[in-house]
């Protein structure tokens, strides 16, 4: 275990109107298992408290502290410093606007997952008691309902760095997938006429950036795979 | 352009303001823009960030869906958790909506796992019994795997999205706008741009979330630092019950992420270093699934006494591999993924390290099951603050006493959430118009911001902020922890006021006005050292034990004196204590008279 972290942190100040750069930081390995998160919180709290990003949780879970880490997408909160090559790279979300340091804009993001209504839509009179939902209906979702909208994935994506403003990307899609296969949603049909469409849905070339970007170890290329196939499947 | 006395700050209307977009918040938000109300849920961080996304195991409800259950069963098993402390009329009318609402959750989405015949998986949890403790264990923690939390976070995410609710995401609350008449909105920082906004609304709604981070060892986000609790306090509101923190017996040994009660519920147990499952002499009846408190008292004892494990014997084993891959994948895919990252660990073949961990504010805002903020004037105890709500784990209603049970946080946010909506409803329809505010309402706001903004300069010689929190966290951790004792919490409440003075002289390294992340932790520090103030002073004055508040000096519960909930608030610097009875009389059923806990 090497003493000390070698970090090359990206570094953008809006206020003083310059470029941005890369700053090295060195930390010490504080234990076992460090994460690097532990690193960043090092810097800010120790030494310097200027250094900007997001985080929450800690564990994984609420999608704050999604970073570009050594040229790839992951959460800073359970990326094991151990196994990175040093200096580590770190850098805010590919192509999308920085705010500051490594926080980035997320607001057309999280509007594209709006875009994709993704709320159980059903006509049928809801029940009494709760919808009925076999144990293996209900494991179709295993795979998409997990997503955390860290956009690891989606700004890992180069159909998404071209054309983001007009598709959807690998999140908001593997989370219309979530709704389409939903067995108590009856929307289909609408959800479907939506997402046919050039740019919306038929950018995606199965690149499968998002794939390996994941840290959920979601597939959000076989969840567009399958809504290409629904849209074929309803022609014939 | 607005009336105020100045243009640095924009001012909002709205009927409605919700701060926090946690469980509570968002619940409460899609009840009111469902009914056409403009509702602003403001939050510091974006949407799905909100602690209610780490909550796992699942939420209670008498369904009945794995065997049979009432209400009735769970409310007895809810004021009994919470050693009598809990106000009964607020236990019954969540209990009772539980099932409603629960269901309700999976209309609107929520994907929770499923038994056999498709209805929704309810397994067991701590605390949980049929027929009043007498018909053995109850399963009734219905659950989406273990990440209920994420799940029911996500479909309110959802559901807001539909219902059109404005979200005003990552400001910061600066400071409520309050006067003898009440409450009528907050003055918030946007925190990306660096400017101020008034928020004037009809209704204010506290649902901020729990303070887990007072304390150095938390399953909490490093988020959960109490804001709301601080801004009812500085508008001169009591706190109560801040001395009950929960301790979660099971967090990972040295790093503090939650291992689900779910763990247990599914048939994992506890061993210490002689490989013994201990929970057999302290619950002989429920064992390892007694109530939290109790377990964590436990695993304190053994490694008190010598039989904890690892090389510094301070932690003990939760084992669960004989559970098999299947189940422990299926049912525990996120107990297997965080205890494989943060403990090193293949739960599927080897025990996790746990050791007892800060998890869950059962203090709070004093409210009525109504959600309004109640405060003690002479006599009447239950004085309701006009305008003002708080709901979730912010508040204190009390559901949950002196000790939580498992699967009653995220019931009680939903519960809550809905009943505050209602109750804000009737509000508007008698306050249609909004009063002129104060021109100069907006000054203690930005003074709040422009203090620290300076500080770098002004204070050179003042602590780092990340030093006096690391103190703040050591000292609460060393001397209000699982045990208690008048000696230590004596020099605690002296070295955690002498702390809180100097806060006054820290300071900050950034005074960039653009997403100034150092500047929010400088806030969320005085707003943790309110509660942790408060929870010491509160805890050294109460000579009892009863639930997660135990003492070594005063080992049993005295109802004769404390059957009583803590008013704890900050007069001209100095914190002082009130205190105001416990709702014994539920709505409609017979009370619960205090008897002796055993599991």
């Amino acid at each position: 275990m090497p003493e000390t972290i070698k970090l090359s942190i990206f570094r953008y100040d809006p206020e003083s109107g310059e470029k941005p750069f890369m700053q090295a930081y060195e930390v010490p390995m504080l234990k076992d298992g460090m994460k690097l998160l532990d690193a960043l919180n090092h810097i800010k709290w120790e030494l310097d408290g200027t250094l900007t990003y997001r985080r929450s949780c800690r564990e994984g879970v609420c999608g704050s502290d999604g970073l570009n880490i050594n040229g790839v997408n992951g959460l800073a909160c359970i990326t094991p410093i151990a196994g990175l090559k040093q200096p580590v790279h770190v850098r805010p979300l590919p192509s999308m606007p920085v705010i500051r340091d490594l926080v980035v804009d997320m607001d057309h993001f999280f509007d594209q997952y709006r875009q994709i209504q993704p709320w159980l839509q059903t006509e049928t009179p809801t029940h009494e008691h709760e919808r009925l939902q076999t144990p293996q209906d209900r494991d179709k979702l295993d795979g998409s309902y997990e997503c955390i909208l860290c956009g690891c994935c989606t700004t890992s994506c180069p159909s998404w760095w071209w054309n983001g403003d007009r598709f959807l990307g690998p999140a908001a899609l593997l989370q219309a997938n979530r709704w389409i296969i939903d067995s108590r949603d009856e929307a289909t049909g609408k959800r479907l006429d939506r997402l046919e469409d050039v740019f919306r849905l038929y950018r995606c070339h199965q690149i499968m950036n998002c794939l390996e970007a994941c840290p959920m170890k979601l597939n959000p290329t076989a969840a567009i795979a399958n809504i290409k196939r629904q849209l074929v499947a309803r022609k014939t | 352009m607005s009336y105020l006395s100045t243009d640095r700050v924009e001012h909002h209307f709205h009927d409605v303001v919700i701060i926090g977009a946690g469980g509570a918040g968002m619940r409460c938000a899609l009840q009111l823009a469902d009914a056409g109300h403009k509702v602003a849920v403001v939050s510091k961080v974006l949407p799905t960030r909100s602690h209610t996304v780490a909550a796992q195991g699942g939420i209670n409800a008498s369904l009945g869906n794995v065997s049979s259950d009432h209400w009735h069963w769970h409310m007895y098993d809810t004021v009994k958790g919470s050693d009598y402390l809990g106000d009964q009329d607020a236990i019954e009318y969540m209990c009772r909506a539980a099932p409603l609402l629960v269901r309700e959750l999976e209309h609107q989405g929520v994907p929770f796992s499923r038994l056999d015949d498709g209805k929704i998986y309810q397994r067991a949890f701590g605390g949980q019994s049929r027929g009043f403790g007498n018909d053995g264990q109850a399963s009734r923690t219905c659950a989406a795997a273990d990440r209920t939390g994420h799940a029911i976070l996500h479909s309110m995410f959802q559901q807001n999205l539909r219902a059109g609710t404005h979200f005003y995401q990552e400001y910061f609350a600066l400071d409520l706008i309050t006067d003898e008449e009440g409450c009528h909105g907050v003055m918030a920082w946007d925190i990306a741009k660096g400017e101020y906004h008034l928020f004037q609304a009809k209704a204010v709604i506290l649902a901020t979330g729990g303070a887990g981070r007072v304390f150095k060892m938390t399953t909490n986000a490093y988020i959960c630092t109490g804001d709301g609790g601080a801004l009812a306090v500085d508008a001169g509101l009591p706190l109560e019950d801040m001395e009950f923190f929960q301790f979660h017996p099971t967090g990972i040994a040295g790093e503090g992420q939650l291992m689900s009660e779910a763990v247990r519920g599914e048939g994992g147990y506890l061993l210490n270093s002689e490989g013994e499952r201990f929970m057999e002499r302290y619950a002989p009846t429920a064992k390892d699934l007694a109530s939290r408190d109790v377990v964590s008292r436990a695993i304190a004892l053994e490694i008190r006494q010598g039989r904890g494990c690892g090389p510094n014997k301070d932690h003990v084993l939760l084992k669960l591999d004989h559970l098999g891959e299947e189940l422990i994948l299926s049912k525990l895919p996120n107990i297997h993924d965080l205890a494989l990252r943060f403990a090193g660990r293949d739960c599927t073949k080897e025990p996790i390290p746990v050791q007892p961990t800060a998890h869950y504010t059962m203090g709070g805002i004093p409210t009525n099951r109504f959600g309004e903020v109640v405060y003690s004037e002479g006599e009447n105890k239950d004085m309701v603050f006009p305008g003002l709500f708080a709901i979730g784990e912010a508040a204190c209603v009390s559901v949950h006493g002196a000790n939580r049970l498992g699967g009653n946080s995220l019931l009680e946010i939903v519960v809550f959430g809905r009943a505050c909506g209602n109750q804000v409803m009737k509000r508007l329809k008698k306050h249609r118009y909004y009063p002129p505010l104060d021109t100069d309402c907006w000054q203690s706001g930005v003074k709040r911001v422009e203090r620290w903004l300076e500080s770098g300069k002004s204070n050179q010689d003042g602590p780092r902020l990340a030093d006096a929190r690391d103190r703040m966290q050591s000292i609460m951790q060393e001397h209000f922890s699982v045990y208690r004792t008048e000696e230590t919490m004596l020099e605690g409440v002296e070295l955690i006021e002498r702390l809180a003075a100097e806060l006054d002289s820290a300071r900050i390294d950034d005074s960039c006005r653009y997403f100034n992340s150092e500047l929010i932790e400088a806030m969320e520090l005085e707003n943790l050292m309110v509660q942790a103030r408060l929870t010491a002073a509160g805890a050294l004055a109460r000579t009892e034990s009863r639930g997660a508040h135990a003492r070594d000096d005063y080992s049993e519960r005295d109802d004769e004196a404390w059957l009583k909930h803590t008013l704890a608030s900050i007069k001209d610097g100095t914190v002082q204590l009130d205190y105001k009875p416990v709702r014994l009389q539920p709505m409609t059923v017979d009370s619960f008279p205090p008897k002796k806990r055993v599991y």
